[in-house]
């Protein structure tokens, strides 16, 4: 490990980034899964299991009317990763909006329980979910749950998990809670996480609560800026493949095994997300994410939407990060 | 009201090609999304190049009927299988969506 304070280790993920954007950037978000796992990992070493040709699809779409996809929507796998065999999985958003049905589920936990068995350095996940695939009700609520499981499982095996966020759907809902249950968190400043959606909150909620149009809102209190300032992404990166496979390198570096799965990791995260909520006790006037940006100690909150990435990196105080991170 | 049921409808075409396609590897493009579709080139049985829809627009025979005749005299597969999935693609976006998966045909 070369880097060991959290500021240190991303400002050493940026610094790469800069020194090879001569090469021509390929862009995260506009890739589709198979593009991004062609690209992130090395060059033809992904091989495939349950591939589109077997056909393992939903047994619940057809009934409704809905055609399925070959790979239900995500494409699992092993794979190199600068020499290092690890095992992958990429959701592909533009099929139901990356959402998780019961094979899709099944798939990434086969993923992920195969990883005990065969112990890769990494478990990568490339998340692009609006959460559980709705058509398929309470198959696709548990199949979440067991992703949930299987990754801390995984974890508590010692297998660093590392989540992926940078394409068009973002990672909400259920996924969005699977990402925070992983070791490390990639985000590109177009990713997005949360659990509610914006749509959701202002159908539950009220469009003067939150307006799901206002895109730079969306993105003050969801995207990869805001996670990373308020600690809960681990690095942060531009929207371009070549950024992603260099984060994902660096948390290999990083996580020669996962961080422990205990009950004082636990404890420790519950006490920042309590200071975090304490930061915002006192009534806030105007935009919730600028007031909570200056109460971390970032001084001119309300340029942070127009700054790079590089420059929002350097932003992140000590206030947003866990003691044992 | 319409007299077509609601739900998926399947179809099924078979051309006789005569230009055979060298042993490959399955090959999947597109997605399944609105307006889009995912097609799979494997190898097929015998000849002919098989054609098999799912799709979610029905009603549509005929055109499917067009593009493929189209496809057969632009490529004149023989032994390939052609499996498709549909979220009511466009007669254009179908043939381009072909195109691309005949160009990625590789031994």
């Amino acid at each position: 490990m070369t880097a060991t304070t959290p500021i240190a280790r991303a400002n050493a993920v940026a610094a790469s980034a800069a020194s090879t954007s001569a090469v021509a950037a390929n862009s995260y978000a506009e890739c589709s899964a198979r593009e991004r796992l062609a690209q992130l990992l090395d060059p033809g070493s992904f091989h495939e299991w349950l591939p589109p040709a077997e056909r393992v699809m939903s047994p619940h779409l057809a009934q409704l009317g809905v055609p399925s996809a070959f790979d239900d929507g995500v494409a699992i796998g092993r794979a190199r990763l600068d020499g290092r065999t690890v095992f992958v999985a990429a959701q592909e958003g533009a099929f139901m909006g990356g959402g998780v049905g019961e094979v899709h589920g099944a798939k990434l936990v086969g993923l992920l329980r195969r990883a005990l068995r065969e112990r890769p350095a990494a478990v990568l996940l490339l998340l692009d979910s609006g959460g559980v695939r709705l058509h398929e009700a309470n198959a696709g609520l548990i199949a979440v749950s067991e992703v949930m499981r299987a990754v801390l499982d995984a974890r508590d095996a010692g297998i660093p998990v590392i989540a992926l966020i940078g394409a068009a759907n973002g990672c909400f809902g259920g996924m969005g809670i699977v990402a925070r249950c992983t070791d490390f968190v990639v985000m590109s400043d177009l990713g997005r996480l949360a659990m509610s959606g914006p749509e959701v909150i202002e159908a539950s909620h009220g469009v003067e609560e939150f307006d799901a149009r206002d895109r730079a809102l969306v993105w003050r209190t969801t995207g990869g800026k805001h996670r990373w300032l308020s600690g809960d992404c681990d690095a942060l990166v531009e929207d371009e493949v070549a950024a992603f496979r260099r984060a994902a390198i660096y948390a290999m570096d990083a996580l020669p095994t996962a961080r422990a799965v205990t009950l004082e990791a636990l404890e420790a995260e519950h006490a920042l997300l309590a200071r975090r909520l304490a930061l915002l006790d006192a009534p806030v006037s105007g935009d919730d994410a600028l007031a909570l940006w200056r109460r971390l100690g970032v001084e001119d909150a309300a340029s942070v939407p127009d700054l790079d990435v590089a420059e929002v990196v350097a932003l992140r105080t000590g206030a947003a990060v866990p003691e044992n991170h | 009201m319409t007299a077509i049921p609601p739900g998926l409808e399947t179809l099924d075409f078979r051309f006789a090609g005569t230009r055979a396609v060298p042993a490959f590897a399955p090959v999947l493009v597109g997605v399944v999304g609105s307006g889009n579709l995912e097609v799979m080139l494997e190898p097929g049985d015998g000849g002919d190049c098989a054609v098999h829809v799912q799709t979610s627009a029905r009603g549509f025979a005929p055109v499917w009927q067009a593009v493929l005749d189209d496809f057969h005299h632009r490529h004149d597969l023989a032994g390939v299988r052609v499996s498709i999935n549909d979220m009511g693609a466009t007669p254009a976006v179908v043939s381009l969506r072909l195109d691309q998966a005949v160009r990625e045909l590789r031994p």
